[in-house]
């Protein structure tokens, strides 16, 4: 190989060097979830100064809303929290209350909502957001599928939350997951609370958690329960089986196993 | 009847308030239109906009004059002579017939107007310049001109040599005042269209300017100077107004409001771009702008705050910068922050706020605390109208639903918690409200929802006929 070529190569290798080194810098910080298979999987939690995904069908909207108040809620630590949302959004799912928030035991008081009347505005709003290092983390509430949001919408926020060190969390209600530059993506669906008599009081909330993409560790599927008082997830408590009953639209528990381990 | 005629008309001895039919056996080939007196002041205030170049103190005489209060600005333009030379030619351009004249007080310039259009009156000479004009050119209502002709009072100059008292005994005190006025005794003061703002800045050109970039340049440059001028007296801007004269009298204002005072040019420069960035309707240069002005209309005197060593603080500025970027590009009423209101009606529990004005107010805010080691109590998703469910049966008197239809969507109720009874606040409002009994359902998918029965069983509900009804159900909101 001539002399010329391998120094061509050198640079390359350099610039490859260069640019998976910044991703390492950016990624060391991490927020542990609480849910101990969770966050071995995540290799100690959830990356700060990132995008992170997580999808539902149209009437687990809630479910994957609580899921998103919980990573916002462990992320942000005493840092105001924006949250983004379509107008067409609230229509469909309601309107996020700060009484239910409070509820979950986040604090209100941090929480400044922007109310984009459409996905383009939403877009720009959480791009503008995502470069301010004053925010601990941005929400971004889309409805639907959108044309929009495409790989070089996704890289931009992706790239305003590295630079500034904000986390930033896309919550798609009625989308179908598609190729991004998330960090992770998740799908979301309400689990049952535990078994005991019919009739009778429910818990904390549950959401039985899919992770589907995740680019530094494994995915899987598992049972977490929010703790309002602590302000953090955990294992399903009271729990004597695995999942009460899997309905039949859910993939069947071989592929989960292959899913996991792969 | 007719609204209004030119002078070609006013010739043939045609006058306003002629019915029209008169007017066409006077004239049988007159030129008619509708009168639309909206479009008339719509024009009038594009006109007030246009002399907004002359000065910021316009006011709207309707339905057709203007008062322009020029205290201190004609030698901006050459002398009073020159400045109503340079109105009265660009008006003029336009197509517009313009009659004005300057004078010691408001209402005898417009007397004058009516008589001597183009006459400069200088202080104290008002009662010698308009005392042989008619009555009618003051203005009065048409019974006091009326009777002040019956009385033999042609002129101002015979009205004015009656005592005040006579004047006021006969006519009122109204118009002894406006007599008053006119002959330069005391001025009413003008209202002008806008408030005068604390700082204005300005750039004419003698080429018109259209390119983006020439008025970006312009704007940071005028954003400079404002704040050098705002700085020597410790103010920041809370309102900006940027102003753009078009050359052919259109001009269009962009307004941006901050959460607080606006101390540097880079974040003014900013905050325009943003917001001119997103107009629904760009700014159109047609042929260039010949005037920008930049001006504050609401300032704050600023605290200046040691920055460096509390993080905290340089966080809460940032926030606000970024909540005033995003106020600018989509509007301040649509980034808010919430307020806990002293009420148990939950969609009234909360009140979003604009985030620009209610900053601190909401940080500080206290809210209810949570029940400890209890589930949420309230839903996460609140709907703003609760939605209407259909429920097949459910126990009675008070208990909650086996079954409910949502949505075109049948949910078998698995697990439920309540009721929580909230009753309505008979003492705020007026008009039955009914009580809801809430309950917290779970249904076979894991999914939770809230939902009540609108009135109590057998209680509170009646139909036509005043028989006890079957209250209704509906979801008011979703658990996570």
């Amino acid at each position: 190989m001539s002399g010329a070529r391998m120094s061509a190569l050198a640079t390359l290798r350099s610039q490859i060097e260069r640019i998976e080194t910044a991703e390492v810098v950016h990624h060391h910080d991490r927020v542990a979830l609480g849910h101990g298979e969770v966050d071995r999987a995540l290799k100690g939690g959830l990356a700060r100064a990132a995008i992170h995904e997580v999808f539902c069908e149209g009437r687990q909207g809630a479910a994957a809303t609580g899921f998103v108040t919980g990573l916002a809620g462990r992320v942000t630590t005493q840092r105001p929290l924006l949250w983004v949302r379509q107008d067409f959004s609230q229509i469909e799912t309601g309107a996020l209350s700060m009484s239910g928030l409070a509820e979950l035991g986040l604090d209100p008081r941090r929480v400044v909502m922007v109310r984009a009347a459409d996905v383009e505005s939403a877009l720009r709003t959480s791009a503008d957001a995502l470069a301010c290092d004053a925010l601990g983390a941005v929400v971004l509430e889309l409805w639907g599928e959108t044309r929009q949001f495409d790989l070089v919408a996704s890289r931009k926020l992706t790239l305003a939350a590295q630079g500034s060190g904000v986390t930033g969390l896309l919550l798609r209600m009625a989308a179908q997951p598609l190729p991004s530059t998330a960090e992770t993506r998740w799908m979301l669906r309400a689990a049952h609370s535990p078994p005991g008599s019919a009739w009778s009081a429910w818990g904390a909330p549950r959401f039985d958690v899919e992770l589907l993409r995740n680019r530094h560790g494994p995915c899987g599927r598992w049972i977490m329960e929010w703790k309002c008082d602590e302000c953090q997830f955990s294992e399903p408590s009271a729990y004597p089986q695995p999942v009460a009953a899997t309905p039949a639209h859910r993939p069947d528990p071989a592929v989960l196993q292959q899913r996991r381990a792969g | 009847m007719i609204h209004a005629l030119d002078e070609a008309a006013e010739r043939l001895g045609l006058h306003i308030g002629q019915p029209l039919a008169n007017a066409r056996a006077m004239c049988p080939d007159l030129k008619v239109f509708d009168a639309d007196v909206v479009a008339d002041a719509k024009t009038l205030s594009d006109i007030a906009d246009w002399c907004d170049r002359f000065t910021p103190l316009v006011a709207l005489d309707a339905p057709h004059g203007l008062f322009l209060d020029i205290t201190g600005c004609a030698h901006l333009f050459g002398g009073e002579a020159a400045l109503l030379q340079t109105l009265v030619r660009a008006l003029g351009r336009q197509g517009f017939v313009v009659s004005a004249a300057i004078a010691g007080t408001s209402v005898c310039a417009r007397t004058l107007t009516r008589q001597a259009a183009g006459s400069i009156v200088a202080d104290g000479g008002e009662a010698a310049a308009i005392d042989r004009f008619p009555v009618s050119a003051l203005g009065a209502d048409e019974a006091i001109t009326t009777g002040l002709r019956r009385a033999g009072l042609k002129t101002i100059g015979d009205v004015a040599s009656r005592t005040p008292s006579e004047i006021t005994a006969r006519f009122g005190a109204r118009f002894s005042t406006l007599l008053a006025h006119a002959l330069g005794q005391g001025d009413a003061p003008i209202s002008p269209r806008k408030p005068l703002p604390d700082y204005i800045v300005e750039k004419r050109f003698a080429e018109p300017i259209a390119t983006d970039t020439m008025i970006a340049m312009t704007l940071s440059r005028l954003a400079n100077t404002l704040i050098v001028a705002m700085e020597k007296q410790g103010k920041g801007a809370r309102r900006l107004e940027a102003a753009f004269f078009r050359t052919d009298g259109v001009v269009r204002a962009i307004t941006v409001e901050t959460g607080r005072p606006v101390t540097r040019s880079a974040v003014i420069d900013r905050l325009f771009r943003e917001r001119l960035d997103a107009l629904a309707d760009p700014l159109d240069p047609g042929f260039g702008f010949d005037m920008v002005r930049l001006s504050a209309s609401r300032t704050e005197i600023v605290v200046q705050e040691q920055r460096d060593l509390d993080a905290h603080i340089h966080d809460n500025d940032e926030l606000a910068a970024l909540i005033d970027r995003i106020a600018a590009r989509i509007g301040g009423k649509r980034v808010v922050v919430h307020l806990p209101q002293d009420t148990h009606i939950p969609e009234q529990a909360v009140l979003a706020a604009p985030a620009q004005h209610h900053l601190a107010a909401a940080v500080q805010a206290e809210w209810p605390a949570r029940a400890e080691s209890e589930p949420p109590l309230r839903p996460l998703r609140l709907f703003d109208q609760p939605e209407p469910v259909s429920v097949p049966f459910a126990t009675v008197p008070d208990g909650p639903p086996h079954q409910f239809t949502w949505r075109r969507a049948k949910h078998a109720v698995v697990r439920v918690e309540g009721p929580e009874r909230i009753a309505m606040e008979w003492w705020r409002q007026d008009g039955k409200q009914l009580t809801r009994d809430y309950f917290r359902i779970e249904d076979a998918e894991g999914l939770r929802f809230w939902i009540f029965r609108d009135g109590l069983y057998e209680g509170e509900v009646f139909d036509a006929d005043g028989e006890p009804a079957p209250p209704r159900w509906y979801v008011h909101g979703l658990f996570a």
